[in-house]
């Protein structure tokens, strides 16, 4: 296997539209470029998982001011949102999402609150064994 | 109309679809298709112009043309296998 074809890793730690939804691009790429993407859900992007809630708005980079939060928030609708690019990352390639076992436990979240995107909860060690043949982006 | 337009199995207009919105429709529509069939993606996403070569380079489709005809980039496309 050569590089352009190792596992992708994103740790998603930031819940915010456009941090999610740069993560949802890249994952995408990587999946119709046929490489497998490995996804751990930490913290706040945990948070912004749970099925109540994937749609609504939660908001962007404090950078870039109301200006940016609100051309996010426009971004962020139908087909566009990130949940939906996810759905089609998983659609055409190998895209695996995780939910860390940690976070889940620190913010009182089931497996059943959390959207169907999500396949299973993991601990950081098991996601680090399937990070281990590529490149890991922390976002 | 050229050669290649008639010989067009599916055009797919994708135009005002954001990146990678193009390319994955491409892709539902090649793994639809059969081999041999040509599918026309017009696309006015900037990123298609990269995206759509090297999609087709990795996954070893054929370009068969790439039009610029202003405002949009008509990709013809063919299923090699």
């Amino acid at each position: 296997m050569n590089d352009g074809d190792s596992t992708l890793s994103l740790i998603l730690f930031s819940g915010t539209d456009d941090r999610l939804g740069a993560a949802a691009i890249l994952a995408t790429g990587a999946a119709a470029m046929g490489r497998p993407v490995n996804v751990f859900l930490q913290y706040w992007a945990l948070d912004a998982f749970r099925k109540a809630r994937v749609t609504a708005d939660h908001g962007a980079a404090t950078e870039g001011g109301p200006a940016g939060a609100a051309l996010v928030h426009e971004s962020q609708t139908g087909e566009r949102h990130w949940s939906e690019l996810l759905r089609q990352a998983k659609d055409i390639g190998d895209v695996k999402i995780h939910a860390c076992a940690l976070s889940m436990e620190l913010f009182g979240i089931a497996k059943d609150d959390l959207d169907p995107l999500v396949d299973d909860v993991e601990g950081v060690a098991a996601f680090m064994s399937d990070a281990a043949t590529g490149p890991i982006a922390f976002i | 109309m050229t050669l290649t337009e008639t010989a067009v199995t599916k055009t797919i207009d994708a135009r005002g679809m954001a990146c990678p919105g193009p390319l994955l429709a491409l892709i539902g529509a090649i793994r639809q298709g059969h081999v041999g069939d040509t599918f026309a993606v017009l696309s006015s996403d900037a990123g298609s112009k990269t995206d759509i070569p090297a999609w087709c380079a990795k996954a070893k489709h054929e370009i068969v043309e790439v039009v610029d005809e202003g405002g949009f980039v008509r990709f013809v496309v063919r299923k090699a296998h």
